[in-house]
């Protein structure tokens, strides 16, 4: 099994990419709901808060505070600058606040104001406000996790929230979410992109999604496209992103079927799949599709620009 | 607002329907007859639960993913949270469900405590009703009273004494299952009268518009109990049709199939109508994949879709 640390360069450790600054994170929140909310119902949040934040505070306080959360923040969305969003990303790498609400900023600034000197005291509650959540709830924590600390203690959480039959709470920690390309083992992070792919959630706003890239999950997903074509449906031309990088005699095969589809996309994407590989078969592919083989290598088509340009929501 | 002998264009509340005992299909149904809001009420499973920790996963289900699964069909849930009359009878249970009621009470979309009440009328559940009655108190919220089968004259008389006992104004407390025995002391008193449209034991589609001849359109509230047992999920637009065509003006129909439910529940403060005609920007990204709800009052599926699910 290879763990996350063994693919980054050595001098960068995984400590530093993957733990939030809780102070300026909390400060960050905290000014976001003020320019948003009226000041008197803002005043309950601090109260709630101060309160929460000694120790010992009854559970019925926390389940209580963190279910009326949205009746005074309202649950209208986050305005956010492009300046607000550097910040938060200097504050924690990969944290993405653009799709948030109101609510969902007030209900992370409780979990990072509980007590958190005793690692297993905090989990406990965490867990505890994740066993009984409702659905804003559960998308609500899920999509804190890269902020909390002691992050470790909630990797598990993470992947077993994976599990879920809600998109929406799957959504919130696979996408726009650096937590799971930060802390997953192989295993976990790939078994998030096939669910991904089955569900039909854009790939391309998972984050580390080139980094994470691996073999197995390659032949995972020519396998899924085996069983879709084998049943006369079709499949997302995003695959293509994660196995470009592996092609062998095996792979090509599926690559030159998705070339050879009528959707352009799916040309597009497979051509860009060619180019990421020194397969010479690959190469020779490639040259078949002379208008696209140009576009690449003049930098007019890579991931990022058919994630914009073909798969933007 | 015009008199029509056409409901095809009303949308529906069902504000007593045990979804977690129907299928997928059910919803889309719903949707397509009109039905835009519905609350689930805490009830037992069809047999006797025996931990505490049944009842927390079957509330987490109702405010978790129940409520996402109706929204994929465009419909809005909302559930209600209690020790049912029959489990209170359950005294290796019952205390510690008591103990789990104040954590999910004031989720969002929890619009009452209930059902609670009767059962057999023992001195257990008289214990739990009162208990829980104080904690409608506490958490403000509205209470949604089950009477029960058998002995239900004498079960609703009571249930409503002690509610007054107890302090709960009769504006806040939804009497569940009534019928023309207990009908006329409900509506006396100021309490709110559901009925339940349920085939063979509870009432009936007929009964239920002389019901509304009879007593007008005021605290009345029409809904389908649909559960496991051999009901029928769209009691509600089949009875407004019913309604329709035997002359009860639409003002009256729209009042007891929909405005009613959302005046009582909505004392909660956890339902509002425009949770499903204009609802936020979040929860139409995360409830219902970026469509809106409504779309002004076309259902969501239209038949095409439903032939199609049925084939695949
Ligand atoms: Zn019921």
């Amino acid at each position: 099994m290879t763990s996350s640390t063994d693919i980054l360069p050595a001098n960068i450790s995984l400590a530093n990419i993957s733990q939030a600054n809780i102070p300026q994170a909390k400060a960050l929140l905290y000014r976001w709901l003020q320019q948003q909310i009226p000041a008197e119902r803002l005043a309950w949040l601090d109260n709630r808060l101060k309160q929460l934040a000694e120790k010992g505070a009854a559970d019925r306080l926390l389940f209580t505070t963190f279910s009326s959360v949205p009746r005074y923040t309202t649950k209208a969305d986050l305005s956010l600058t492009d300046a607000d969003l550097r910040e938060a990303d200097s504050i924690r790498a990969g944290w993405l606040p653009n799709g948030w609400s109101l609510d969902q900023a007030g209900r992370t600034l409780l979990l990072l104001s509980l007590p958190d000197k005793a690692a297993e005291s905090y989990q406990a509650s965490i867990e505890k406000l994740f066993s009984a959540a409702d659905v804003s709830e559960q998308i609500a924590l899920y999509q804190s996790l890269p902020l909390l600390p002691h992050p470790h203690l909630f990797v598990a959480r993470a992947a077993e929230g994976l599990r879920t039959s809600m998109t929406a709470v799957f959504n919130a920690i696979a996408l726009n979410n650096p937590f799971p390309g930060d802390h997953f083992e192989q295993l976990a992070w790939n078994q998030m992109v096939l669910k991904a792919v089955f569900v039909e959630s854009p790939l391309h706003l998972i984050q580390q999604l080139d980094r994470r890239a691996n073999p197995e999950l390659a032949r995972m997903l020519s396998d899924y496209a085996h069983e879709r074509w084998a049943a006369k449906r079709e499949v997302t031309p995003e695959l293509w992103r994660l196995i470009g990088p592996f092609l062998n005699d095996q792979f090509i095969s599926d690559i030159e079927r998705a070339l050879n589809l009528p959707s352009k996309e799916q040309q597009l994407a497979a051509a860009i799949a060619c180019a990421q590989s020194s397969l010479p078969a690959a190469q020779k592919l490639l040259s078949q599709h002379p208008a696209a083989k140009a576009e690449i290598a003049d930098r007019q088509l890579d991931w990022d620009k058919f994630s914009q340009q073909y798969l933007a929501a | 607002m015009t008199q029509t002998n056409d409901v095809s264009a009303m949308t529906f509340i069902d504000p007593h329907i045990h979804m977690t005992a129907r299928t997928t299909y059910d919803y889309m149904v719903l949707r397509e007859y009109g039905v835009v809001a519905i609350i689930e009420p805490s009830f037992w499973m069809g047999q006797p639960r025996t931990s505490a920790g049944s009842f927390k996963d079957y509330f987490s289900s109702l405010v978790g993913w129940e409520r996402f699964r109706a929204a994929q069909f465009g419909i809005r849930h909302y559930c209600t949270i209690s020790l049912n009359p029959k489990e209170a009878n359950n005294p290796e249970i019952a205390d510690e469900v008591m103990d789990l009621l104040p954590m999910f009470a004031c989720k969002e979309g929890v619009v009452a405590i209930g059902e609670i009440g009767y059962d057999e009328m023992t001195p257990a559940e008289d214990k739990y009703f009162g208990l829980q009655l104080e904690l409608a108190k506490e958490v403000d919220k509205p209470v949604l009273v089950h009477t029960p089968h058998r002995n239900k004259k004498e079960g609703t008389s009571r249930s409503m004494d002690v509610c007054t006992e107890y302090g709960v104004d009769p504006a806040k407390v939804i009497i569940d299952h009534a019928n023309e025995e207990t009908a006329k002391e409900v509506l006396d008193r100021g309490f709110w009268a559901a009925f339940s449209i349920y085939p063979k034991t509870k009432m009936g589609n007929q009964r239920m518009v002389e019901l509304v001849r009879q007593y007008g359109c005021d605290r009345i509230i029409v809904d389908s109990a649909a559960d496991w047992g051999l009901s029928d999920p769209l009691a509600v637009p089949k009875t407004a049709q019913l309604m329709a065509e035997m002359g009860i003006p639409a003002e009256h129909i729209r009042k007891v199939c929909y405005e009613n439910a959302l005046s009582a529940y909505g004392q909660s403060g956890e339902m509002k109508e425009t949770d499903w005609t204009n609802p936020p920007a979040v929860d139409q990204r995360q409830l219902y994949d970026g469509n809106s709800v409504l779309r002004g009052q076309q259902p969501v599926t239209d038949s095409k879709e439903l032939a199609s699910l049925l084939i695949e």
